[in-house]
């Protein structure tokens, strides 16, 4: 053996040589990594996967998408096409999901609703992150006085009560489905603006921002290149929040009469009109809309804490 | 202690402002005036109603008007409903649904907490499951929609509790729990995660170490401490559960006053819409700036004169 070989030139020590033994250099490498390399949304992502009701919400989200855009085409309904004769009729092949007091059949109307309340949900996500980041980012990175006239604002703005500043817009904008984007970005930007504050601070206190500035790096490509990649969690976290909550925001406005308007179809809606048909024993048109609103709600939230977990570097097993 | 309370009442005064001003500004900045849209008035009526209600004066001066009345609580009368004034209106719905709220939020805050610490103590046994099973659905059901499912079963299918109306404890039975599930569920999940934090926490193990009764440890070892974010999260639960009440009077026709803003919102009725919101503004504010207080008074750990912004 090769071992033998060098024991010789070695035993000078006071150690017994037997002690020891010779690295086979060729058959393991110390550093090699015992666990395949992951980038941190490789990682996110393999630890998502591993939470089933979070899975559980991300499927049902896909399925709801994919069924708001296509579902009608299945249908050989029109959303407001109206029925009379044949109103109040239960689930039957014919209409899935049964029809409502006008004869209009509740599956089409169903994936109507869908899109116009993934459409509100997002777009105020969106609008949210948008504002949210570039408030939040100008705060957290200038520091100092500007943050804190900038967070002075907010904290009076957080101390509105949001859904009745809503009403308020829409009351006077009159609703429609951009009041109600509109109304809910209003207020909902502030909430976002103080989590992506809060990363900023943290983050442009790491080295590798101090190694950017002394490159003579400008504010603004700091901001988008070394601090915003490192918040992203929390703000995307806060987002698959934010999706549902504008989502019953929604809801709850068409319910007291200030959401989206007849003849177009939103959850709410259904539901509000379903309200006198219910105790009359048709209970699919207020069911459906329920269900969807609800499944919708709780797919969001599951997926926001599994995201949550998975998107916290802290966590990583 | 007392600058912080002081500079949070000046921005509490400064957010009622605000609100205040902006009820004003989105009032009257919707085209034409409130009687526009009588069919019975001739000009000259309409500018003698205008003249009552002070709506040809400038808006300057109109609002320096609203100002001082707001300053000495009186909302002016309703359009719709001259002859009541929106005190009035206020006056007979806030009890109302002061108690509704009350006992709402009485009701969350106990029956959360509890499963909060049964589902803590019973870490990943069937107990937590279900207590956070619970709390899911909880919060993904919306209030207006577990309502009319209550209404269905307890009070058409099985006759055990009334439909509708406010006059008997039956009668509360079923708008509190349709109320108070969403923020029970809330205070539940948030419980459970901070009482098992605390609970691995080195002075948990002393007092265990010391031979303390485990209830003495769960209550004044554990639940002291983990109480303190449900109490940041209070003022936004009270948020919640105010705009709650107005589906729920809605729902189950209470009279409060969530009823009469909503029906002010309907009837476009301004005057109503301006009094209630800003009435309801006002009582939210007020309950945020002493929760922020009793948050200060509570957590010797906060140093509140040194908190900043966040």
């Amino acid at each position: 053996m090769r071992k033998d070989e060098r024991l010789d030139v070695q035993s000078t020590a006071a150690v017994p040589d037997e002690w020891f033994e010779w690295d086979d250099k060729e058959g393991r490498s110390a550093e090699a990594v015992s666990r395949p390399s992951l980038s941190y949304w490789k990682d996110a992502w393999r630890r998502l996967r591993s939470n089933k009701l979070a899975m559980l919400g991300l499927v049902f989200l896909v399925l709801l998408a994919l069924l708001a855009i296509f579902g009608p085409i299945f249908s050989p309904y029109d959303v407001n096409q109206q029925d009379r004769p044949n109103q109040y009729q239960a689930p039957s092949s014919e209409h899935w999901f049964g029809t409502d007091s006008a004869g209009r059949d509740v599956f089409t109307r169903t994936w109507y609703g869908a899109r116009i309340s993934l459409f509100v949900g997002f777009m105020a996500a969106l609008l949210d992150v948008t504002i949210g980041i570039i408030y939040g980012g100008i705060c957290g990175y200038k520091g100092g006085r500007t943050d804190n006239i900038m967070m002075r604002i907010i904290e009076i703005l957080y101390g509105l009560p949001y859904l009745l500043v809503v009403i308020l817009l829409l009351v006077v904008l009159g609703p429609s489905l951009g009041t109600i984007i509109l109304a809910l970005t209003v207020t909902g930007w502030v909430g976002m603006a103080r989590i992506v504050r809060g990363q900023v601070m943290q983050v442009k206190n790491y080295e590798f921002v101090l190694a950017s500035q002394s490159f003579g790096a400008k504010t603004w490509r700091i901001i988008r290149k070394n601090l915003l990649p490192n918040s992203m969690g929390p703000i995307i976290v806060q987002m698959t929040l934010t999706v549902p909550s504008a989502i019953f925001a929604e809801a709850f406005l068409s319910f007291i009469g200030l959401g989206i308007q007849a003849p177009h179809a939103s959850w709410g809606v259904m539901a509000n009109d379903s309200l006198g048909a219910i105790l009359s024993g048709y209970w699919w048109t207020l069911f459906f809309p329920a269900f969807f609103i609800s499944f919708t709600m709780f797919a969001f939230n599951v997926l926001g804490d599994g995201l949550q977990d998975a998107l916290d570097p802290k966590l990583r097993k | 202690m007392l600058r912080y309370i002081l500079k949070r009442f000046g921005i509490m005064l400064i957010t009622l402002w605000i609100i205040v001003t902006l009820t004003f500004v989105l009032m009257n900045s919707i085209p034409g005036s409130p009687f526009t849209s009588e069919s019975t008035t001739n000009e000259v009526i309409q500018e003698n109603l205008e003249k009552h209600y002070n709506l040809d004066k400038p808006l300057f001066v109109q609002y320096l008007n609203y100002i001082k009345s707001i300053v000495t609580l009186d909302f002016g009368p309703s359009i719709k409903q001259p002859d009541r004034s929106v005190n009035d209106l206020l006056g007979q719905g806030f009890p109302i649904s002061a108690e509704l709220g009350g006992f709402t939020i009485l009701f969350a805050i106990i029956s959360g907490i509890t499963l909060g610490i049964v589902a803590a103590l019973r870490h990943n046994g069937v107990i937590d499951y279900l207590a956070m099973a619970f709390a899911v659905l909880g919060i993904s059901i919306p209030n207006f929609i577990l309502a009319t499912l209550l209404i269905q079963k307890f009070a058409v299918d099985w006759e055990l509790l009334p439909v509708a109306t406010w006059a008997s404890w039956k009668h509360m039975v079923l708008p509190v729990l349709a109320l108070a599930t969403g923020p029970m569920a809330i205070i539940a999940r948030l419980t459970r995660s901070t009482m098992l934090e605390v609970l691995t926490q080195d002075y948990i193990k002393m007092a265990r170490a010391k031979g303390l009764s485990p209830w003495k440890i769960t209550v004044k070892h554990a639940l002291r401490n983990a109480l303190m974010p449900v109490v940041t999260l209070l003022g936004t639960l009270l948020a919640g559960i105010l705009t709650g009440t107005f589906v729920i009077e809605k729902i189950f026709g209470i009279p409060g006053m969530g009823r009469y803003f909503i029906e002010g919102i309907n009837h476009r009725d301004y005057p109503v819409i301006m009094g209630t919101t800003v009435f309801y503004s006002a009582f939210l504010i007020f309950t945020l700036f002493l929760v922020d207080i009793a948050y200060g008074l509570l957590d010797p750990r906060i140093k509140v004169h040194e908190k900043e912004g966040d």
